[in-house]
């Protein structure tokens, strides 16, 4: 089927007509994971779990090195909702954390609408590293009816 | 070391009283490479018919971690944090909530669960969202504990 392109159109501009069973969302890419990001995520989440921050803690639990926190991909994975919708069209997302990120990596944030029901986008999200390895997978239901928010009111 | 479920079951969590400050959220957005101004910006939020800066939809999470020790319910149920991994998050929204927004947060253990004989325990915690008695939003996570020994 023909998919349409969104990544031209602004959020807001997102409806039902334009969304189908097979929409991609535009993927999000972002920056290789730095030691400096995962130090920064770890003060701005709120997350100081060390095994992400000091490499003698990570040696002590076994580990090689730090990995990325989880909640990172997931903000990643919200951006690329966000992107897409504008925030109080996104009803309800989940996702279950399937492989560490390790630091260094480049997660890419895919989606995809699998069914359009009522005005609600039922779609399956993702984040993959350029190795193929799957770190995210979850789903998420988006409205994209384009009414006027019961969420904004 | 396993987790006591009746224990985890029974564990009682405060509730929590929190707001969500502006310039942390900018912090957030920025950290997290996000380069649109609603999230960073006053003024473009308010553009945007925002009140103030937007709750960024994984940032309950954060949020849940305002506690003064907010693993001290896993060392409460003798579990080594470094053996912890984060295993799901979901999150489903009744509203938006913007910085400044005082947010009630209302957490419980709903779920002990082992798995591969126990070398794996799943921990569900399920947390609510209110403003003014409404609601805003349902967390739930499950926190996977590894017990390596166990398994053998």
């Amino acid at each position: 089927m023909t998919v349409p392109s969104l990544s031209a159109v602004t959020p807001g501009a997102v409806t039902a007509g334009a969304v189908a069973a097979g929409t991609e969302l535009p993927p999000l890419a972002v920056d290789p994971i730095s030691r400096a990001t995962l130090a920064l995520f770890a003060g701005a989440s709120g997350d100081h779990n060390p095994i992400h921050l000091d490499l003698d803690v990570a040696r002590s639990a076994g580990l090689d090195d730090v990995f990325a926190q989880g909640m990172l991909s997931m903000a990643y994975l919200g951006r690329l909702l966000t992107n897409w919708v504008p925030q109080e069209r996104l009803r309800s997302w989940r996702v279950r954390f399937a492989a560490i990120t390790p630091v260094h990596a480049q997660p890419t944030c895919t989606g995809r609408v699998l069914s359009v029901t009522d005005g609600l986008a039922a779609l399956e999200i993702e984040v993959t590293l350029p190795d193929g390895t799957v770190t995210l997978k979850g789903d998420a239901v988006v409205d994209v009816t384009g009414k006027p928010d019961r969420l904004t009111a | 070391m396993a987790v006591d479920a009746r224990k985890a079951l029974a564990y009682r969590f405060e509730p929590l009283v929190v707001t969500a400050e502006r310039g942390r959220l900018a912090f957030f957005a920025q950290a997290t490479g996000q380069p649109d101004p609603v999230y960073a910006d006053l003024a473009a939020a308010q553009t945007a018919g925002h009140p103030d800066l937007p709750i960024p939809p994984s940032f309950y999470f954060s949020l849940e971690l305002e506690r003064p020790d907010p693993f001290g319910w896993l060392t409460a149920l003798d579990v080594d944090l470094r053996r912890v991994l984060h295993g799901e998050q979901s999150f489903t929204y009744h509203a938006m909530a913007h910085a400044g927004d005082v947010l009630t947060l209302r957490s419980r253990i709903t779920g002990v669960a082992a798995k591969k004989g126990g070398a794996l325990e799943l921990l569900t915690k399920q947390t609510s969202v209110t403003r003014d008695a409404q609601p805003v939003a349902e967390a739930v996570s499950v926190i996977v504990v590894r017990n390596p020994e166990a398994g053998r």
